[in-house]
């Protein structure tokens, strides 16, 4: 399904995520860096295909932001991409990158999730470009994508500065059909500048360059009224919508008729154009998802509007239908009747399909042990967060890329101050704290938790459970998998060897976690320890590396339909009423992939594998 | 003369093949000369999860999502996600779905319960349905992962564009050894959308 790279002049239906990496790739971009995180990973995974770029997966979004400024600081075209709650990590360099400026252009991607998908929080991180004082642009569709994403390394190079380029969900993974152009190579990169004033960001050069970012902003403003990214679309004068980004074509869905000002550049704005187009117009709204970002700008600068966020929700994300019926609830005439039909109630009762572990993931034996000693798990964020859900229930925290092992640390500090040992008593297993975090997580930010909990004298136990991958994303390399994103062979993390360097003396590693006697034996051995330690389980992603073992069956004679097996949390297994009229628990060989955890949950022995299909189960 | 944009909602379950369909559908009304635009969701989704995706084409897209209410066609890849859905079909629009049974994870769990008679729920639903025994008709194509183009197959004579369209479009979303099967399972897809079943309950 790739599409056909490097080719020119040809029009493609590509995602938003793909038209960014394109449009990269034309600006003559040399190098892009990324952690992955959803709705952002795919831009990355498509740059590795172009030639003529270096691309790298970062341990996590602060290095990526790190190295992208050095690539630019060098002269070098270069692009770095996350997730919102990216930008949160990489907001220090971010912050300076935006006194220092530019060489070659750099361009900063932040793909927001208005509604949660697949985050933890909707910020909205147009906020961000305001905050740090950087241009924000935001494209509509893989078209704009594409073009903004060109014309972004111009902007960036013209005022001296990174360029915030904010995409979502919808507009990062919708895909409608884009022209490519060709690449424009750019300088080499020769020689280094030694620009003391600008690259050394110390109080009295910051102090300078303060001064030069404010007027920066003013002269941006200035650009906004006339720039390439806004335009005025005039249709009934009687009715006016300013909008950005996805809600553009949404309004345009629900308001076929209005005049729009199509903001591509949402911060700053363009105070003239606004004033003129407000002008043009009767009355004046505003549609935006999330925060009401070009709303308090507009009313700040005393632009009399007609109505903004109180017709549209601050919460999750807006569609054409809520915009059609946020504005007709608002009195605006002219709605597009199709998305104001009254809708057939929903079939009620019918059961939730969540995400769930896949059918032979090698994260099932550890939360089936850890819902049987009962202890509390701070988790973190991967795959694993659904541990969380039922029937495991093993996970009560989660707040964001590897703090589970520091906020386990809190927890504990605090269990301890309330109520202090006595000397020389046995510590109840239970009352040690758990963290549990993968391997992609704890090398994007475990690592400097764990050397906390071992320097600060802690007594938590850290679960990491390597799957040699970053599985929620689909799979991505990280630095303990010994391969790179452009797919060299390289060093991987000796991750024992990490650990006892941090002061962690306890470590054990599991390699088979679908043995529950074993993984249950360990966990209650360091639970009971009475120093702080890590248990490593290493087994491969079973839907990334393609795990098959011999599948297991159910005997009908021996079940009882005791339902003890379902307690695995497994999609293979189907509880079914036989014609007698009596439960039994049946297994998918489709969906089987062998582990055998059904097989050790069952008390009846009616779980095993076909002895003709693998030998002894 | 503006051609109307038509609607297109698919559901189904992370794995079915729903991204692959709808690669293939936004190809094919490429190449058929509409403008294009389309939406699914990455993720989360993906482990096992419900998913859907949109697709749209007329002479001119402006959104990538459809609307609750205004599908043309819901195309559903699993019975339980057909029914999910439903009002998401505007009036006098047409269902087509894959009568495969697919246990939610609360369902494996023994937490909830798959709906009894799924199929004379959703006829009883919905008064333009036409059920598809994809699964079996990929079996007999010569793999039961070709479910999909069996299902492109079963919705293609309700969309504008021509047979040699579609299957040189599909000959280039698939790999090049599962060419011959996905073929033979579009046709197989086609053929029973010529004798439609409007139901595949039992008895009916």
């Amino acid at each position: 399904m790739a599409i056909n790279v490097e080719q020119e002049h040809v029009a493609e239906i590509i995602s938003g995520n793909e038209a960014i990496a394109r449009g990269a790739w034309e600006a003559g971009v040399k190098l892009a860096s990324a952690y992955p995180g959803t709705p952002s990973t795919e831009i990355l995974e498509e740059m590795a295909h172009y030639t003529g770029v270096y691309s790298e997966w970062s341990p996590n979004e602060k290095v990526a932001m790190e190295v992208a400024i050095g690539a630019s600081m060098a002269g070098g075209r270069a692009l770095v991409c996350m997730k919102h709650v990216g930008l949160n990590v990489a907001a220090d360099p971010f912050f300076s990158a935006a006194y220092i400026g530019v060489k070659g252009g750099l361009v900063v991607v932040s793909a927001d999730d208005p509604g949660m998908h697949s985050s933890q929080d909707e910020q909205d991180n147009r906020n961000f470009g305001k905050f740090a004082r950087v241009p924000v642009i935001e494209p509509s569709d893989s078209g704009e994508a594409k073009d903004y994403m060109v014309m972004s390394y111009d902007l960036s190079e013209k005022f001296d500065t990174p360029v915030l380029f904010r995409t979502t969900t919808r507009t990062s993974h919708s895909k409608s059909i884009v022209t490519f152009g060709d690449r424009t190579e750019t300088e080499p990169v020769t020689k280094l500048d030694r620009d003391w004033n600008k690259y050394v960001m110390m109080p009295g050069n910051a102090i300078a360059r303060h001064v030069i970012v404010e007027q920066r902003v003013k002269a941006l403003e200035e650009y906004a009224d006339d720039c390439p990214f806004n335009r005025i679309e005039m249709g009934d004068p009687k009715i006016g919508i300013i909008c950005s980004g996805s809600a553009y074509g949404y309004t345009r869905e629900a308001l076929p008729d209005a005049s729009y000002l199509k903001l591509g550049m949402t911060y700053p704005l363009p105070k003239k154009m606004i004033e003129k187009f407000r002008s043009m117009v009767d009355k004046m709204y505003i549609v935006e998802e999330l925060d009401p970002f070009i709303e308090d700008a507009i009313k700040l600068m005393g632009i009399k509007i007609d109505g903004g966020k109180e017709l549209n929700s601050l919460l999750g994300e807006i569609s054409p239908r809520s915009v059609a019926q946020s504005l007709d609830k608002g009195g605006v005439p002219g709605v597009n009747d199709s998305l104001l039909v009254d809708l057939m109630a929903p079939v009620e009762g019918l059961p939730n399909r969540p995400p769930t572990l896949c059918p032979g993931c090698s994260h099932r034996g550890v939360f089936v042990i850890l819902k049987k000693l009962r202890v509390f798990v701070s988790g973190d964020i991967g795959c694993y967060t659904m541990g969380a859900l039922e029937p495991f229930s093993a996970v009560h925290a989660s707040t964001c890329m590897g703090a589970s092992i520091s906020m386990a640390h809190g927890i504990a500090k605090v269990q301890e101050a309330e109520a202090p040992k006595a000397a020389g008593a046995r510590p109840d297993y239970r009352n040690k704290v758990v963290g549990i975090i993968g391997d992609s997580t704890f090398y994007h930010s475990g690592v400097t938790s764990l050397m906390d909990v071992a320097y600060n004298k802690g007594n938590t136990l850290t679960i990491i459970v390597d799957n040699n991958t970053t599985a929620m994303t689909g799979g991505q390399d990280n630095p303990g998998t010994g391969k790179t994103l452009l797919g060299q062979p390289s060093e991987s993390v000796d991750l024992v060897a990490l650990v006892k360097a941090l002061g962690i003396k306890r470590v054990q590693t599991i390699t088979d976690p679908f043995d529950l006697e074993l993984v249950e034996k360990i966990i209650r051995e360091e639970l009971e320890a009475d120093e702080p330690s890590v248990v490593i389980t290493k087994y491969p992603c079973v839907l990334e590396f393609k795990v098959k073992r011999p599948i297991y069956q159910v005997d009908p004679e021996l079940c009882i339909g005791c339902k003890h097996c379902l307690k695995a949390g497994c999609m293979a297994l189907n509880l079914t009423i036989d014609a007698n009229g009596d439960r039994k628990v049946e297994i998918d060989p489709a969906q089987c992939n062998g582990c055998g955890i059904c097989a050790q949950l069952c008390k009846e022995d009616a779980i095993n594998r076909p002895v003709a299909e693998g030998g002894n189960a | 003369m503006s051609r109307p944009t038509i609607n297109m909602l698919l559901s189904g379950v992370g794995g079915q093949g729903v991204v692959l369909a709808s690669f293939v559908l936004s190809h094919v009304a490429m190449a058929e000369g509409y403008d294009v635009k389309q939406s699914e969701v990455h993720g989360m989704s993906q482990r096992g999860g419900s998913v859907t995706s949109h697709f749209r084409f007329g002479d001119k897209v402006w959104a990538p999502l459809v609307s609750p209410g205004a599908a043309d066609i819901l195309m559903a890849f699993e019975s339980l996600e057909a029914l999910r859905y439903i009002n998401w079909i505007k009036k006098g629009g047409l269902l087509v779905y894959n009568a495969q049974k697919i246990n939610p994870s609360p369902v494996a769990a023994g937490l909830a319960t798959y709906p009894e008679d799924i199929d004379g729920k959703i006829a009883a639903a919905w008064p333009r349905v036409q059920c598809v025994k994809a699964n079996e008709l990929a079996a007999k194509a010569g793999t039961v992962k070709s479910a999909n183009v069996v299902m492109l197959g079963a919705v293609s004579p309700a969309l504008p564009f021509a047979q040699e369209t579609w299957e040189a479009v599909i000959r280039k979303a698939v790999p090049p050894k599962s060419v011959d099967v996905n073929m033979e399972a579009f046709r197989l897809g086609v053929a029973t959308a010529a004798q439609p079943e409007a139901t595949c309950a039992t008895g009916a």
